[in-house]
C-alpha cells in the first residue's frame, strides 16, 4: 500500500525527520488560509498524486504571494496528471499539499527498501538528487552509494558516516546528516515499510537536511498493525476492479489485450498469460481466483472481466488440486447461470478428476464454453475465440 | 533417493489442530508421511487425527524424534512458531502460511540459519518426495516417481509441470515450492547442488517468476557447479512494469527483475529455457533423450 507525501511527512515529524512546514488543501480558498498561516514570502504547491515525475508534469508549483497560491491550486484541483509513472490515463489531483519555500543548497536523493539479496533493509543514496533515480541507477550506477543495515544490529554511525563521506559531505555537515538517516531507519523498521524515497533530500543555506520529498510503501501483510497507517489508504489512487476483486480474495490486474484469463495461482496465471502471448494473443488481465476457485468466486471472476469492454473471449485455466475438477466444472456452470457471459469461454481443467469434469461440461452443451485439452489447446483456442476465427 | 526428505522422515506439525492444519495433516498421512503428533499450544496432553498433541515444540521433538516441523500457524504468528521450531532443534521448517509480515520472515530466517535449520517458504506448497512423503499441501497423485528435480516459485505451476513430466512417462524425485514472498528459504542456489548430488535425479526443472534476482543468482550458480541438465521456465513475461502479479515479490521495480533478463541469463548458462509454460514436460523429454 502507497500514501501520499502528505501522510508521509506527517509520518516522518513525528519519528524527527526533518521536513517542511505545510498542510494539505481540497480546495483553493483553503490553500490560501495555509500559506497565510505558514507565512513567509515563498510557497510550494504540490498535487497529491500516488506517483512520481509531478515536477515536470506540471503538479509542483511555486508561488509568491497567498492569492497566488490559491490561483495555483485551484487550476491543479480536478487536473488530470499525466506522468512517467500515472501511465497515459493519469491521475485526477483532488488534494494539494501547500508548502513553506526552502532554501535549497544542494539536493540528494535518499531511499531506503528490502535488499532481497541480502534479505535486509539497504538505504541507498547519491548526489543527483532532484534526477530520475531509474536513469541514474541505469547510466551512473556508481552514483548510487548502498548500505545494507542488519537489523539485528541496527543502524549504526558507520553506516550513516558510509553514506556521509561517499556523498562528499563536510565534517560539520556529517552529524545531522547521521541523525537524519537514523531517525529514517527506524520509520522504516517500525511501520513495517517495503519503499521510502525522498528524492530530492535538501541541505539547506544554514546547513540543515530537510525531505522535500517523501514517497512510502508499505508491506501490505503487516497492515494488520498499523490501523494508522491503514487508515490513510485512498481508494481514489487505485483501480475500482482490482480493489472490488481483493473484497473477494481474488488477485486482479488490468491489462491492454482481448483474451481475458481465469486461473488458480499466481505463478499459473502469469504462465496463462505468458502463453496466450506465445500464442499470438494479447491478455487482457491477469486473475487469480486461489485456490479454492469455488462457484461464487468463478463467478466473481466473470464479472471482473467482463467489465473490460476489450474482451472477446475468456480463457478459464485451473490446475484442479485438492479442490476436484468436477467441482470446478459445475462451479462454472453454476457462475455461467448468474453472470450473463456473452463471450466465447474457454476452459482447461486438469488435475483430479479431470475427465469426470469434461464429462460435465460435455453434456451441459452450452454453446458458448468450448473445452480444451490442455494448456497449449486452451490459449490456442481461446486466441482464436478472440480473433473470431473458432 | 531424493533430497531433504523421504519416507523415515519424521515431521511434526505446528497448528496442528486448526482447520488447515487438521485437513492437510490428513492428507499428508494418507500419503504415507510419517507425521507423529503436532503442536498446539494449551492442547498438549489430547490425541489429533491419533496423533499426540504437545504444548511445544521442544516437547513434540523429545518426544518423537522429529526433525522436520510443517507450519500452518497464522501470519502474525508464523515468526514465532519458526523460531520456536528453531530454538527446538527442528531441522528443517517447512511454512506453508500465507501472508506473514516480511519483516518477522526477516528475523525468523536469520534466526533459524543461526540456529542451523533450513527453512521452505513461506506462502508455498511444500516439499514431496515422490511416492513416499508429502509435506506440505500440494496434490500428491501428480508426483509420480521418476528422474526429474523440481524447484518452484509458484505452486500450481508446480502441479503442471510435473504433470507435464509424468504425462511424458517421465517422474519427480523430489519436488520443493519455495514460494514467491520477498524473503524465502531455500531457493535454487541452495537446492541445485542436492539435487546435483542426488544420483536418481538426472535432471532438473526450476520454475522462476519476475521479481528480484534469485534466478539470475541460480544461472551463475549453475554455470559453475551443476553438470545434470536444467529445464527452466520463468512466468510473468507480458507483466507490465510496476504491478505485483498476485505474489509479494512478482513485480517488475526499477527495470529490475523482468523475465527477459532472467531468460537471458539462464540462456547463457547453458539451461534449456522454454518460451512456453506448456513445453516444460517435452523438454524434459528431449534432453534426457526419452
Amino acid at each position: 500500500m502507497n500514501i501520499h507525501e502528505y501522510q508521509a511527512k506527517e509520518i516522518f515529524r513525528e519519528y524527527g525527520v526533518p521536513v517542511p512546514r505545510g498542510e494539505v488543501a481540497f480546495s483553493g480558498p483553503e490553500a490560501k488560509e495555509i500559506a497565510q498561516k505558514l507565512g513567509g514570502d515563498l510557497w510550494v504547491v504540490k498535487a497529491q498524486i500516488h506517483a512520481g515525475g509531478r515536477g515536470k508534469a506540471g503538479g509542483v508549483k511555486l508561488a509568491r504571494s497567498p492569492e497566488e497560491v490559491e490561483k495555483i491550486a485551484e487550476e491543479m484541483l480536478g487536473m488530470t496528471l499525466v506522468t512517467h509513472q500515472t501511465g497515459p490515463e493519469g491521475k485526477k489531483v483532488e488534494k494539494v499539499y501547500i508548502e513553506e519555500g526552502a532554501d535549497i543548497q544542494k539536493e540528494y536523493y535518499l531511499g531506503m527498501v528490502l535488499d532481497r539479496s541480502s534479505e535486509m533493509p539497504v538505504m541507498m543514496a547519491s548526489t543527483e538528487g532532484g534526477m530520475e533515480i531509474e536513469e541514474v541507477a541505469a547510466k551512473n550506477p556508481e552514483k548510487i552509494i548502498k548500505v545494507a543495515i542488519d537489523p539485528t544490529i541496527g543502524f549504526q554511525g558507520f553506516h550513516g558516516r558510509k553514506l556521509a563521506f561517499s556523498l562528499g559531505l563536510s565534517k560539520e555537515e556529517i552529524r545531522p546528516f547521521i541523525q537524519f538517516a537514523e531517525a529514517l531507519y527506524k520509520v522504516y523498521m517500525d511501520k513495517d515499510a517495503n519503499l521510502i524515497e525522498i528524492n530530492p533530500l535538501i541541505k539547506t543555506g544554514d546547513g540543515k537536511f530537510l525531505a522535500l520529498d517523501a514517497k512510502m510503501g508499505f508491506d501490505d501483510n503487516a497492515l494488520f498493525r498499523h490501523p494508522d497507517i491503514h487508515e490513510m489508504r485512498d481508494l481514489s489512487e487505485e483501480d475500482p476492479v482490482e480493489h472490488e476483486a481483493e473484497k473477494y480474495g481474488l488477485s486482479y490486474v488490468n491489462l491492454d489485450g482481448n483474451v481475458g484469463c481465469m486461473v488458480n495461482g499466481a505463478g499459473l496465471a502469469m504462465a496463462t498469460m505468458d502463453i496466450i502471448k506465445h500464442e499470438g494473443g494479447e491478455p487482457a488481465n491477469f486473475l487469480d481466483v486461489g485456490g479454492g476457485a469455488s462457484a461464487q468466486t468463478v463467478a466473481k471472476g466473470f464479472e471482473l472481466i467482463l467489465q473490460d469492454e476489450n474482451v472477446k473471449s475468456i480463457f478459464v485455466n485451473i490446475f484442479g488440486g485438492i479442490v476436484r475438477c468436477d467441482r470446478i466444472a459445475n462451479g462454472i456452470l453454476q457462475a455461467t447461470k448468474e453472470v450473463e457471459v456473452n463471450v466465447p469461454v474457454v476452459v482447461r481443467l486438469d488435475g483430479t478428476n479431470a475427465n469426470e469434469a469434461a464429462e460435465i461440461l460435455k453434456n451441459a452443451n452450452i454453446p458458448n464454453i468450448i473445452p480444451a485439452t490442455d494448456l497449449a489447446d486452451g490459449a490456442k483456442k481461446a486466441v482464436a475465440a478472440a480473433k473470431g476465427e473458432l | 533417493m531424493s533430497i531433504l526428505v523421504n519416507k523415515d522422515t519424521k515431521v511434526i506439525v505446528q497448528g496442528f489442530t486448526g482447520k488447515e492444519g487438521t485437513f492437510h495433516s490428513q492428507q499428508c498421512i494418507d500419503y504415507g508421511t510419517k507425521i507423529v503428533g503436532g503442536v498446539t499450544p494449551g492442547k498438549g496432553g489430547q490425541t489429533h487425527l491419533g496423533r499426540p498433541v504437545f504444548n511445544t515444540v521442544k516437547e513434540a521433538v523429545d518426544a518423537t524424534g522429529a526433525t522436520v516441523s510443517l507450519i500452518f500457524v497464522p501470519p502474525a504468528f508464523t515468526a514465532d512458531a519458526v523460531m520456536e521450531a528453531a530454538d527446538a532443534g527442528i531441522d528443517l521448517a517447512v511454512i506453508i502460511t500465507e501472508g506473514a509480515p516480511v519483516k518477522d520472515m526477516m528475523y525468523a530466517k536469520m534466526y533459524g540459519t543461526k540456529k542451523g535449520m533450513k527453512t521452505i517458504g513461506p506462502n508455498c506448497p511444500g516439499i514431496i518426495t515422490a511416492e513416499e512423503c508429502k509435506i506440505g499441501i500440494m496434490p500428491g497423485f501428480i508426483f509420480k516417481k521418476g528422474p526429474v528435480g523440481l524447484i518452484s516459485k509458484s505452486g500450481t505451476l508446480t502441479y503442471e509441470a510435473s504433470n507435464q513430466v509424468v504425462k511424458e512417462g517421465l517422474g519427480i524425485t523430489t519436488a520443493v515450492g519455495i514460494g514467491g514472498d520477498p524473503i524465502i528459504g531455500l531457493s535454487y542456489k541452495q537446492l541445485l547442488p542436492l539435487f546435483e548430488a542426488d544420483p536418481e535425479t538426472e535432471a532438473i526443472v526450476m520454475i522462476g517468476e519476475i521479481g528480484g534476482t534469485l534466478e539470475i543468482e541460480a544461472a551463475e550458480f549453475i554455470k559453475q557447479n551443476i553438470t545434470k541438465p536444467v529445464v527452466a521456465f520463468i512466468a510473468g513475461q507480458t507483466a507490465p512494469k510496476g504491478k505485483r502479479m498476485g505474489h509479494a515479490g512478482a513485480i517488475i521495480s526499477g527495470g529490475q527483475g523482468t523475465a527477459q533478463e532472467k531468460m537471458e541469463a539462464l540462456r547463457n548458462a547453458g539451461v534449456h529455457v522454454v518460451e512456453s509454460p506448456a513445453d516444460i514436460g517435452k523438454t524434459v523429454a528431449q534432453v534426457l533423450g526419452k
